[in-house]
């Protein structure tokens, strides 16, 4: 019975669902910010801890227009790239050529792999010590930490390219460099993508750590620990809001960029 | 004996490939102990043995992906480092390169022996005229259908003008009605261009089918057990396969192939 009266209400109602779907991913969103604001005006919470997330997002945009919010956002992100570009720069070849003998890798592996455990907050008060509480300082320590990351990546990436494609380069006549050059590098891409992705999320994390201890003039780390000291709880939730976009849009930004770049991915 | 070993050192004019002695172990057990092989000029010759005998390493020791412990393999009565062969893999999918064009791929010998960009451009213009290929080369080899990517790569492998062209069990990756279109476009070609080939298949009926000679080999170590000539007029068509010719060689191979198995 349903299914034959349900004819034409049922193009409505698909139609309806395909919308539904599209609007999906901002559920969540919108459930977070209702249970926020819930519990702001609910009085559960001491207003003064929690103001409601319309307040937020006033504060955001205020800050952020009339407010020195960009000069704090503009130096995190200057920061985060400067430490990404070192690692990437350092990181992407020396990992290619640590991949391309396995031997060198293994030999390494250890070494890469401790670091890469050590959570590199660990480290910042040793980079103080040996650079100073320098922007250079802040920069040098995300570095490290995304370096490893992009580091292994590549090399991996190397190490487990297609046997098959190596040896057709051979069979084809490319010498060494060639089949370096021609294959090995492409093949190791992929993963290498995932490293610099992975990388300059850590980076950015590093920075926003190195910020609030390290001590600095500007930067979102900085405005998120002062912002707390003062109660000025409104700038907090707004500039941690504005951090979280910030990771955010790095990593959609890269895995576009890796979807034009590595086009046969997955094909 | 004193006659085949007189013979050693200069290869009869009409053979393409010739094995003397050849060795192989894998981690201590023996897969190829003094083979001797010669493979005639002018002929598509298929090779068809039971699995693990070694069918795929004989014709990679030959076009030197793998090394061989001892022995000599001679193409052309010349090294096979200094001559020029044509090689297709098994899978389309894992030895093209997808992050360059369908033209580059097949235009990538050439480039890796220093050719110019216009000279590899005309050669391999000429050669997709010769072979009557029409494929929109500008785009990326997954964009095609697999049939037309191992098409890809035997093209590939045919534009620096090999010697002998060797195929790895080019079908095994395919559907049967690719199979269809690439077994033909394989034929073409072996028409068009009189290149010796020599093909490794695991089908009893693709190895005939396109061959002048089947190879059968034994199992381990491995020996030749018969050397079967097929001689129907081409282009064989799916005519061929009900033919009373292919029938009785194709039967002859599987008596061979079923008594060396009971051994």
């Amino acid at each position: 019975m349903i299914i034959q009266t349900g004819r034409s209400p049922s193009l409505s109602i698909g139609s309806l669902s395909i919308w539904v779907d599209r609007l999906l991913p901002l559920l969540g969103v919108v459930l977070l910010f209702a249970v926020w604001w819930l519990i702001a005006v609910s009085g559960w919470v001491n207003q003064v801890l929690l103001p409601t997330p319309f307040d937020t997002l006033v504060q955001l945009v205020s800050a952020t227009v009339t407010g020195n919010m960009l000069t704090d956002f503009g130096a995190t992100v200057l920061r985060t790239f400067e430490a990404f570009i070192i690692a990437a720069v350092i990181g992407v070849p020396l990992g290619v050529a640590l991949g391309s003998s396995e031997r060198l890798y293994r030999s390494v592996e250890f070494l890469i792999d401790f670091f890469r455990s050590t959570p590199a907050s660990a480290l910042i008060p040793m980079f103080i010590l040996f650079f100073g509480v320098s922007d250079f300082s802040k920069v040098i320590i995300a570095a490290f930490s995304a370096l490893l990351l992009i580091l292994f990546n590549s090399a991996y990436g190397v190490i487990n390219a297609k046997r098959s494609r190596i040896l057709a380069a051979k069979v084809m006549g490319a010498n060494r460099w060639q089949t370096f050059r021609d294959v090995l590098l492409w093949e190791s891409m992929p993963q290498t993508f995932i490293g610099l992705r992975s990388g300059i999320s850590i980076a950015l994390v590093i920075v926003i750590v190195a910020e609030m201890f390290i001590g600095t003039n500007q930067g979102l780390g900085k405005r998120i620990i002062d912002a707390q000291q003062v109660l000025n709880v409104k700038d907090m939730y707004a500039s941690i809001l504005i951090t979280g976009l910030l990771g955010y849009a790095l990593n959609m930004l890269f895995l576009v960029f890796e979807k034009r770049v590595i086009h046969w991915s997955g094909k | 004996m004193v006659e085949v070993n007189a013979h050693t050192r200069i290869a009869p004019p009409d053979a393409c490939v010739q094995i003397e002695g050849l060795c192989k172990s894998f981690s201590g057990q023996v897969l190829y102990e003094d083979f001797d092989l010669t493979l005639p000029n002018h002929q598509f010759v298929s090779i068809f043995g039971p699995n693990g005998c070694g069918k795929s390493t004989l014709i990679n020791m030959i076009s030197g992906l793998i090394p061989f412990d001892r022995g000599t393999i001679l193409i052309n009565g010349k090294p096979m480092r200094r001559s020029r062969i044509g090689y297709v893999f098994q899978n389309y999918r894992d030895s093209l390169f997808p992050w360059m064009s369908a033209f580059d791929n097949i235009a990538y010998p050439l480039k890796v022996k220093g050719m110019s960009q216009r000279d590899c451009r005309d050669r391999v213009e000429q050669l997709i005229e010769t072979f009557n290929i029409r494929l929109d080369l500008k785009r990326y080899p997954y964009s095609f259908s697999g049939g037309q990517q191992q098409l890809i790569s035997i093209l590939r492998a045919l534009v620096a003008d090999p010697e002998v062209l060797f195929l790895d069990e080019p079908f095994s990756a395919l559907d049967f009605e690719t199979t269809l279109f690439v077994r033909d476009k394989l034929q073409e070609i072996f028409m068009t261009a009189n290149l010796p080939m020599l093909m490794v298949v695991h089908n009893l009926e693709e190895a005939v089918y396109l061959a002048d000679t089947v190879l059968l080999l034994s199992k381990r170590p491995t020996h030749l057990v018969a050397r079967v000539p097929f001689d129907a007029p081409r282009p064989r068509t799916p005519d061929t396969l009900s033919s009373p010719e292919f029938i009785s060689v194709s039967r002859h191979c599987l008596d061979i192939f079923q008594e060396e198995m009971r051994k």
